[in-house]
């Protein structure tokens, strides 16, 4: 139970840390979403290939995986591990696999919410 | 040709003076609650008005204000000779849509937000010259048809930078009336100054206002060396849309350029739109900022006598997210005009 | 032409003192150190963003997000026992979910307006950042408006993603 709570906080933390990272980037650089986005993804899939990303998600589980860095992790992972069973072909298929959950998800919610909800006006 | 109407480098004298015979105003909710919100004739219901999509809505808010200064001069939307109209969306749909249900003749232009000055100039030249006696100038915006145009989807959960404006949900609407069909009127166009497009480097599409004071600064320097005048001859310079930093970067530019500035005459209306509880950053900005506020405030001051003299300067940032795409710098334009009390 | 109606151009003398060091001479370096001046003086005026504030707010909604993603992780892991692999897959698939549900009822951009970049990094944003075109361009039809719209924030993501993560693949393949 307390390892359990003891997850939960590291969890916090780094999550919290890797999304103030963003927060300077933004307020410095005037970077827009899709920018930080663009940066995050690629920064996970650079540090998976490197190995450097795997231990910090053995340290804080969601508070690695949930920020895009992670997706980006497991698009390098999936690459990496794909070539070992499927050669030049997993370089491919490897990647999208590994996150093909994450982008389905996202296109079919998306696509449900637009024919279910209208944008409303900013408050 | 008679060129004694041109006062030094930009202005235009109008000797004839073209009477301003009535006007109108149309704003959205968020107006509303801001301090000036009791004023504005028709307040639309939610951000759609009735229609489908937002630019539809945009439209319909210019329809109703040319209508109802047509309406409140006593004409028909008939006997408008011409409708000079422009707005921010691509092609100027806005207008170009509204005057195809109007049925008046149109010319259509884009200033972007000094789109109102710039109709009043040009309608001020047109009646002054006869060629046209009663016309409507006229103007827009919508926040909505103006973020997924210029910045992001409404539901996007991104934070708005210290120096955004909020675009204003509004229209303006002015009959412009020359000669005979002037009668009544109880404000007048006396002179107007054409702006140059000017641009210092600002490259930050979130920081309009400090992409269009240097155009402010230049318009208004140009316009009182041209006429000879100063900040004693104008009760008030009113701006269009620069916002809180644009006024202070206008005020630094105007006393650089070693013109002594009279703060308290100074009138932004997208600072005035809206006030400090409304969170808007920056202030209001939009087509439909300056003319709402126009047609609200300014022109009742002017008509009642309360104001007797004011220069009156839309100041438009004139991108588009292909320029600023490609990196480009935001120029401003700011065009100006002298509206006058008369005893009808 | 100018100099031809300069006689009758009030004030046009004038004009030419003031700005003809502007205009003519050094016009290029005139312009730039203008430019210059200018920056610094807007730099001088513009209000500052909190920082301290909007990293805290980051911090916590981000942290907050994450931690929600772990009990999300810990049902279907130790709960419903998928195995680690397919636990973090629904665990994306939820979060991405409720983002959506969020965006759709006109919640996620209020939580983007306080959380800043808390509520941009997480999965969460980058499906709110699908979601809110989809949604905006709907008017625009089925097929041009919510199905091209709905990429033109997260498609980069996607092509940035995949296309390092195939370089990755190829890379350990050849060199590894």
């Amino acid at each position: 139970m307390l390892d359990m709570i003891f997850m939960y906080i590291k969890a916090f933390v780094v999550g919290g840390i890797l999304c103030a990272i963003g927060q300077i980037l933004i307020l410095k650089t005037q970077l827009t979403s899709s920018r930080i986005l663009v940066g995050y993804v690629t920064a996970g899939v650079i540090l998976g290939a490197l190995g450097l990303y795997k231990p910090l998600i053995d340290f804080a589980g969601a508070g690695a995986t949930v920020p895009l860095t992670g997706f980006g992790y497991s698009l390098a992972h999936g690459a990496m591990e794909a070539i070992e069973t499927d050669g030049i072909l997993g370089a491919f298929t490897g990647g999208v696999t590994a996150a093909a959950g994450g982008i389905a998800a996202a296109v079919f919610f998306g696509y449900l919410a637009a024919i279910l909800f209208k944008p409303k006006m900013k408050s | 040709m008679d060129v004694s109407k041109r006062i030094g480098r930009q202005t235009v004298a109008l000797p004839s003076k073209p009477g301003i015979l009535s006007w109108a105003s149309v704003a959205g909710q968020k107006e509303k609650e801001g301090p000036y919100g009791s004023k504005f004739d028709i307040i639309i219901p939610d951000e759609l008005n009735g229609e489908q999509s937002f630019e539809a809505a945009e439209r319909a808010m210019l329809e109703q204000a040319v209508k109802l200064s047509a309406q409140k001069a006593g004409r028909s939307t008939q006997e408008l000779q011409m409708l000079l109209s422009g707005d921010l969306l691509n092609q100027i749909i806005s207008a170009g849509f509204a005057a195809r249900n109007l049925g008046i003749p149109f010319y259509g232009l884009y200033g972007a937000c000094s789109t109102m000055s710039e109709s009043l100039s040009l309608g001020g030249m047109l009646a002054d010259g006869g060629f046209a006696d009663t016309l409507a100038c006229a103007t827009c915006s919508h926040f909505c048809t103006a973020e997924r145009q210029y910045r992001a989807p409404l539901e996007l959960g991104n934070q708005r930078t210290p120096t955004a404006q909020w675009t204003v949900t509004g229209a303006g609407a002015v009959l412009v009336c020359g000669g005979p069909a002037a009668k009544g009127a109880q404000a007048v166009l006396t002179h107007t100054t054409c702006g140059r497009v000017i641009d210092l480097g600002i490259t930050d599409q979130n920081n309009m206002g400090a992409a269009m004071a240097p155009a402010a600064a230049d318009t208004i320097a140009v316009h009182l060396r041209d006429m000879g005048r100063s900040f004693d001859d104008y009760d008030l310079v009113a701006t269009g849309d620069l916002g809180h930093l644009g006024k202070d970067l206008l005020i630094e530019l105007l006393k650089k350029k070693g013109i002594s500035v009279q703060e308290k005459k100074l009138f932004d209306c997208g600072c005035e739109i809206f006030d400090a509880r409304q969170d808007t950053h920056a202030g209001g900005s939009g087509c439909g900022c300056a003319a709402s506020m126009l047609c609200a405030h300014l022109l009742p001051e002017v008509s009642s006598g309360r104001l007797k003299r004011i220069l009156f300067m839309a100041t438009g940032a004139l991108l588009s997210p292909t320029t600023t795409m490609q990196g480009e710098s935001v120029p401003g334009v700011a065009h100006a005009v002298v509206i006058e009390h008369v005893e009808g | 032409m100018r100099s031809a109606c300069a006689g009758r151009r009030m004030g046009f003398e004038f004009a030419m003192k003031g700005e003809a060091v502007m205009e003519n001479k050094n016009n290029q370096t005139g312009k730039q150190r203008a430019i210059e001046e200018y920056s610094k003086l807007v730099e001088r005026l513009a209000p500052k963003s909190d920082m301290a504030q909007g990293l805290w707010r980051a911090f916590i909604t981000g942290g907050a997000i994450c931690v929600l993603g772990q009990i999300i992780t810990d049902f279907f892991a130790y709960g419903l026992k998928w195995g680690m692999q397919s636990a973090a897959t629904a665990t994306s698939i939820c979060l991405i979910f409720l983002s959506a549900l969020l965006t759709g009822l006109g919640v996620y951009d209020r939580i983007g307006k306080y959380a800043g970049a808390g509520s941009i990094v997480p999965i969460t944003g980058f499906a709110n950042s699908v979601v809110a075109p989809a949604m905006e361009f709907r008017r625009e039809g089925l097929v041009m408006g919510v199905g091209a719209k709905m990429f033109t924030l997260a498609g980069p993501v996607l092509v940035y993603g995949i296309g390092s993560s195939i370089l990755v693949g190829l890379i350990c393949f050849f060199w590894g």
